[in-house]
């Protein structure tokens, strides 16, 4: 996780850095002790869901750059109000489609 | 255009703004699996793709261009919040490349290394993130081109 995050506090421009925002860190380190523990069809049903967490992330990052951008929103207003976003379109997609 | 790295900004960061996100990061792994134990894991599976680290960094990026501008004397409230925006479009990039290795890895753990489609489906998400943003980034060059020859 801190690999990323440092990867992506050296980097410019900062849209190329900002790439580092959405990388996998938590799914590595989850998928790791999910596979140790649980196995690997486990992890894999997990990843699956995944693919729709990735679609909300990428919602939820568009507007916040919208916000940031058009509105002059703060950055920390912005990225926590849109949390709960993330978690009802994400719980969405899952209880009708994945569950 | 081009890319750089300022190594400088590493001895500028400050040791908290990494355990801040390591902090962050670390309970939504816990989150994912307390989901997972509770509702199984395709509820789980979601918190893997959360939006774990790009606040912390969002925020951290606002007030150091804040910061910078302050110092030399100048307001930097409006450049901070522009400068995580662009961030936070390049966090938009990679979110489609996370689908990329999402799916990957539930199309390939089953049957394969766990250690080589990890591995694998990293380097993957970085050569689409890559792809994706060098893509956006000669989009936007050849419309601001026509722009410009438009308004001669």
């Amino acid at each position: 996780m801190c690999a990323f995050a440092a990867i992506g506090d050296v980097l410019k421009p900062k849209s190329f850095a900002g790439l580092f925002g959405a990388a996998p860190s938590v799914a590595l380190a989850t998928l790791y002790l999910t596979i140790s523990s649980k196995g690997k069809i486990y992890a894999a049903t997990e990843t699956r869901s995944m693919i729709a967490g990735a679609i909300v992330f990428f919602v939820y990052a568009t507007f916040a750059s919208w916000l940031l951008m058009k509105r002059n929103a703060s950055s920390l207003v912005v990225t926590v109000s849109l949390m709960p976003v993330w978690l009802v379109i994400s719980f969405g997609l899952w209880f009708l489609l994945l569950r | 255009m081009n890319l750089s790295v300022n190594f400088s900004a590493l001895r500028d960061a400050k040791w908290q703004q990494f355990a801040l996100r390591f902090l962050f990061g670390g309970a939504i792994c816990v989150l994912a699996g307390v989901i997972a134990d509770k509702y199984g894991p395709a509820a789980g599976g979601l918190f893997l793709a959360f939006p774990a680290i790009f606040p912390a960094s969002a925020t951290l990026l606002e007030n150091e261009q804040k910061e910078k501008k302050e110092k030399v004397g100048l307001h930097g409230t409006i450049r901070g919040r522009k400068v995580a925006g662009v961030d936070a479009v390049g966090a938009s990039m990679g979110a489609i490349a996370l689908g990329v290795f999402a799916a990957i890895v539930w199309k390939l753990l089953p049957n394969h290394s766990a250690g080589l489609v990890l591995l694998g489906a990293t380097i993957i998400w970085f050569a689409v993130s890559v792809a994706i943003w060098r893509t956006r980034s000669l989009m936007l060059h050849s419309f601001n081109r026509r722009k410009t020859q438009r308004e001669r």
